[in-house]
């Protein structure tokens, strides 16, 4: 007998030995000197993941139970490998042209590289897998005990549950240390490959020595051994066709959907001609692990005792014939069956959850993080996560089922639940109308079925749905029976649930893609799929991006690693004919990156991620919203820019206009020196000439007085000169003394028309007041604004040259400010010298007539400002017209 | 012809005129007035003035204006021309001369120097 603490031993060093090929492998790997790891050979064996500890173990038992029908199990995928040329070399095809990560991806790369149906896909397949890893738990467990109690010495640990967690751990410890060493963009595991394939040898060597051990050992050769067969009672059991189809289809549809498979078939090849080679050999491998399940089985029967598990016969009948060492080696076969599925779907199903499910959520919880955060890191994290996950589902699941149901079952179950997907995905690379819709709404039926006529009862009545809703329906409703859907009684649980979840699945299917239509990339994916062998890229193509190749550098460095992304960057700029690390962001380049991505993160992730970085639309409304309020910032500062701008024109023009005018002043100063010294020489003359003719004193008496009158006249003028001189440069220093109180607006017209009489006489002017408008109160100086008005209307009155002169003045409120237009009829101010009207001695006509200093309207300016107002030249108002603006209440003077 | 010589005033300023044209007539000179420039080279070419008194600062054309037009026509170039004005700038008196005034003087004058200067240039 082999003592319980070998057996382990011998387990430990046997995983220990595997895990030190796959090492060893990797490194070579590394180097490139791997050439005949990557043979046919390896890649078929590693498919043989196909028979995992059910098949190893429980086609043994389910032949002993029902016959021949076990073969049905490998029927379905011979069937699919001979007829590989049609669906899987497509699909073998389409996963290295789109770098397809796993099955959840290939489906949601194919409708438009949807995240939904990722998700979906995903769940389903944990799901399923969760059973199916479980088995294999269980499975180990039941040999390790099988051990344990054949031991003479009491073994250290006989609880199941212990064992298999330990058992669950250990793969997990596995699984984590090479499933994600590092981040492969196509998912390739060489180490673990290899593994699998050493394993698929155990297994196959194994069974095939207790096979013959069986034959020639026990069953005393080959002919004796078909006599056996013949008269068991195997012989006489009836095969049901229903069944016979509907498992072969099963299987068929399992190889291709079952996550593990899906990995090994499509994701782990390297060699599309790998397939050929397999297309034969698999159905031989699996010819040669069936050959003696019957013999086995049939001699299980015959010798072990009634009540033995005939799922452990391939262990015990070893073991009870006292053959150790077949005992040891048919232990490991199994062993392995269930260590390399369990890795394989493990490391499978922790890509899906981790690409479809965790880095979504994690980039939407931080979408600047997808270019700036550690994704590499992240990456890593939650695929051992999820590699925790996924095996601590299947422990939990063994512990919760308690480890009673057949084997056989439990695979059959996954079976069922895994060829959900199929429709979605066969119309996929068939059918270019398939829809997201379709496809979204087939699973989701397909899968909903599933689990309620099939998931649910298989933990046995009471468990989730109670005796009563699985015998008389839900609320008693009988066509609701999980077992009798619609009312289709008889039919074997099995077949019932497979019948009826494809066929409203693919209902689904096809209704939902014919009445919705696709999106563009999902057209465009579409044609990808369905036209692969017809060349091109396939990918929805980046036009010229935009995408700052250092950017994409940055990005790529973070999810593939230094060293991978930037050798990638420069093959690439090498091929593009440039040195260094930065090639042009051209459409083939963003292509080959983004497969590249999507090896790490999934295609609708890399998809999004390139999306932001090339600037392409289509990614989602934060990001557009993202995009446009950094470009609504962008445009901000450019009309800043360009009100800066105006502005600074617009000073630059004012300073302008002030330079011209200081230019202009400068020269009305430069003159004004001369004016004054004119101003006052002219009456000097007269004075001058007549007081010395007055002087002579023979002059008649009569030209005396009138000399004297002109001496007297001209005296005034200067006068006044002087004043108005003195008054202005008083009132420009700004050191007049104002007189302010409150005055009606018409006392200052009456007064200013008053003082201004004299000047109308002899002239007909017709003046237009509005006395109502003229009762407005002002606080002001009131002499000065009459000064104003006095210089306004003795202007006018000089200078209108209308033959019936009239005179309009108009006052006005507006707020707090009162507005006084005083105008005439005359033909106003040419519009070139409006500008200088208010300056010194800016007479327009001959002084004769105007008589004035010529600073009239200069003084107005100044006592105008002095009362907090203005005054201005109106235009357009049929004569000149002056506009004086003032407060209605002048504030008092600082 | 007569005996009288004819001197031609243009001044803006009437009272100034005035002055000027009582001092002339008194001294035996007929005496034509002019208020403004405009119309002096028709007065002169109706009548060739013995002397011209002009304004430098005249409310239409100025009087360099007038002097320049005249010593351009043949007629009068050889009229003399008594430059008065208020503006007694050594500039303005650079002007007048260049333009070819005869004589150049600042108001206000002393009546006996206005007098003097004119018979001179009448050659009396």
């Amino acid at each position: 007998m082999i003592p319980f603490s070998l057996l382990v031993l011998a387990c430990l060093a046997y995983v220990l030995f595997l895990f030190l090929v796959a090492f060893w492998v990797e490194r070579r790997n590394a180097n490139r000197t791997a050439g005949w790891l990557r043979s046919p050979w390896v890649y078929t064996l590693s498919l043989s993941i196909y028979c995992t500890a059910w098949t190893f173990f429980g086609a043994v038992g389910y032949a002993a139970r029902s016959g021949l029908e076990f073969a049905t199990i490998y029927m379905g995928p011979t069937l699919v490998f001979i007829g590989w040329w049609w669906v899987l070399r497509k699909l073998v095809r389409i996963g290295r042209q789109q770098h397809i990560t796993s099955i959840a991806d290939m489906v949601s790369s194919r409708y438009g590289k949807s995240p939904f149906l990722g998700v979906v896909v995903t769940l389903i397949c944990v799901a399923s897998a969760t059973p199916y890893i479980s088995l294999q738990l269980q499975s180990v467990t039941l040999s390790f005990q099988v051990f344990a109690s054949a031991s003479a010495v009491a073994s250290p640990v006989n609880d199941p549950a212990v064992i298999s967690l330990w058992v669950a751990v250990g793969l997990a410890v596995f699984t984590i240390l090479f499933g994600t060493r590092n981040l492969d963009s196509r998912e390739q595991h060489t180490g673990i490959v290899i593994a699998i394939a050493i394993e698929a040898v155990v297994k196959l060597v194994a069974l095939l020595a207790v096979g013959m051990f069986v034959v020639f050992t026990l069953g005393g050769g080959i002919g004796p051994m078909l006599d056996r067969i013949a008269a068991s009672p195997m012989a006489g059991w009836e095969v049901d066709p229903a069944r016979w189809i509907g498992l072969t289809g099963l299987s068929a549809a399992a190889v291709l959907c079952l996550p593990r498979m899906f990995h090994v078939t499509v994701v782990e090849n390297t060699d599309e001609n790998h397939l050929a080679t397999a297309s034969w050999a698999f159905p031989l491998y699996l010819m040669a692990m069936s050959l003696f399940v019957i013999p086995i089985a049939v001699m299980g029967m015959e010798l072990m005792p009634r009540g033995s598990n005939p799922d452990l016969f391939v262990l015990t009948l070893p073991l009870s014939e006292g053959r150790g060492g077949l005992a040891m080696l048919a232990f490991l076969g199994g062993f392995s069956s269930a260590t390399s599925m369990v890795i394989v779907a493990t490391i499978a199903l922790a890509t899906m959850v981790s690409n479809h499910i965790v880095m979504p959520i994690w980039l939407r919880l931080g979408p600047r993080a997808a270019v700036t955060g550690d994704v590499r890191g992240v990456v890593l994290m939650s695929r051992r996560m999820s590699i925790g996950g996924v095996l601590g589902l299947g422990y939990a699941y063994f512990l919760l089922s308690g480890g009673s149901s057949a084997l056989a079952a439990i695979g059959l179950i996954a079976f069922v639940g895994v060829a959900q997907i199929l429709p979605a995905l066969l119309g996929g690379i068939y059918w270019r109308g398939a829809t997201r819709m379709g496809a979204a709404l087939g699973l989701g039926v397909g899968s909903a079925l599933w689990v309620y006529c099939l998931l649910l009862p298989s933990f046995g009545p009471g468990a989730v749905l109670s005796a009563s809703v699985m015998a008389e329906g839900p609320f008693g409703i009988g066509w609701l029976r999980p077992y009798a859907l619609f009312g289709v009684i008889g039919l074997d649980p099995l077949i019932h649930a497979v019948f009826w979840s494809l066929t409203l699945n693919i209902i689904a299917f096809c209704l939902g893609s014919v009445l919705t239509f696709p999106g563009p990339v999902e057209r465009a994916q579409a044609v990808a799929f369905v036209n692969v062998f017809d060349g091109g890229a396939g990918l929805q193509g980046w036009s010229k991006g935009t995408a700052d190749p250092e950017a994409l550098l940055i990005t790529a460095q973070r999810i593939l690693g230094d060293e991978a992304a930037l050798g990638y960057f420069q093959e690439q700029a090498k091929a593009q004919g440039k040195g260094g690390y930065l090639p042009d962001p051209a459409p083939e380049f963003l292509d080959g990156l983004e497969m590249r991505l999507a090896g790490s993160v999934g295609a609708a992730t890399a998809h999004a991620m390139l999306s932001q970085l090339a600037g392409r639309a289509a990614v989602s409304v934060e990001d557009l919203i993202a995009v446009a309020s950094e470009s609504a910032q962008m445009m901000e500062h450019s009309a800043q820019l360009e009100s800066q701008q105006a502005e600074l024109t617009r000073t630059a023009r004012a300073l302008r206009e002030a330079n011209e005018k200081l230019t202009q002043l400068s020269v009305q100063k430069d003159g004004f020196l001369s004016q004054i010294s004119h101003e006052l020489r002219t009456p000097m003359t007269s004075i001058r000439a007549f007081s010395e003719m007055l002087m002579e004193q023979d002059l008649p008496p009569d030209q005396a007085a009138r000399f004297s009158e002109i001496i007297h006249t001209e005296a005034i003028r200067l006068t006044r000169l002087l004043d108005a001189l003195l008054d202005l440069s008083v009132l420009e220093a700004g050191a007049v003394q104002l007189n302010v109180g409150l005055v009606s607006v018409q006392t200052i017209l009456d007064r200013a028309l008053a003082a201004t009489e004299a000047g109308r006489a002899g002239r007909q002017v017709v003046v237009t007041r509005d006395a109502e408008a003229e009762q407005i109160f002002l606080r002001t100086d009131a002499d000065r604004l009459v000064q104003v008005v006095i210089n306004l209307v003795s202007n006018a009155l000089k200078y209108c040259d209308a033959l019936l002169p009239e005179l309009r003045l108009v006052v006005r409120q507006k707020g707090g400010h009162v507005t006084l237009d005083v105008v005439d009829n005359g033909s106003g101010i040419p519009k070139e010298k409006q500008a200088l009207i208010f300056e010194k001695f800016a007479r327009l006509t001959d002084q004769t007539r105007a008589g004035g200093a010529g600073l009239g309207l200069a003084i107005c300016r100044e006592i105008m400002e002095n009362l907090g107002g203005s005054i201005a030249y109106l235009p357009g108002q049929g004569g000149a017209a002056f506009r004086v603006t003032l407060p209605l209440r002048m504030k008092k003077p600082a | 012809m007569s005996a009288t010589p004819h001197v031609l005033l243009i001044e803006d300023e009437p009272n100034i005129a005035e002055a000027i044209r009582f001092l002339l007539s008194r001294d035996g000179l007929s005496v034509t007035v002019l208020d403004h420039g405009a119309k002096a080279m028709a007065v002169m070419r109706e009548k060739v003035p013995a002397l011209v008194i002009l304004d430098l600062m005249l409310p239409d054309i100025s009087g360099l204006e007038i002097l320049t037009a005249m010593r351009g026509e043949r007629a009068f170039r050889g009229v003399p021309v008594l430059m008065l004005t208020a503006k007694g700038q050594a500039r303005d008196r650079e002007a007048a001369e260049k333009a070819g005034a005869s004589l150049f003087m600042a108001k206000p004058f002393a009546n006996a120097e206005l007098m003097a200067a004119v018979r001179q240039l009448l050659g009396a």
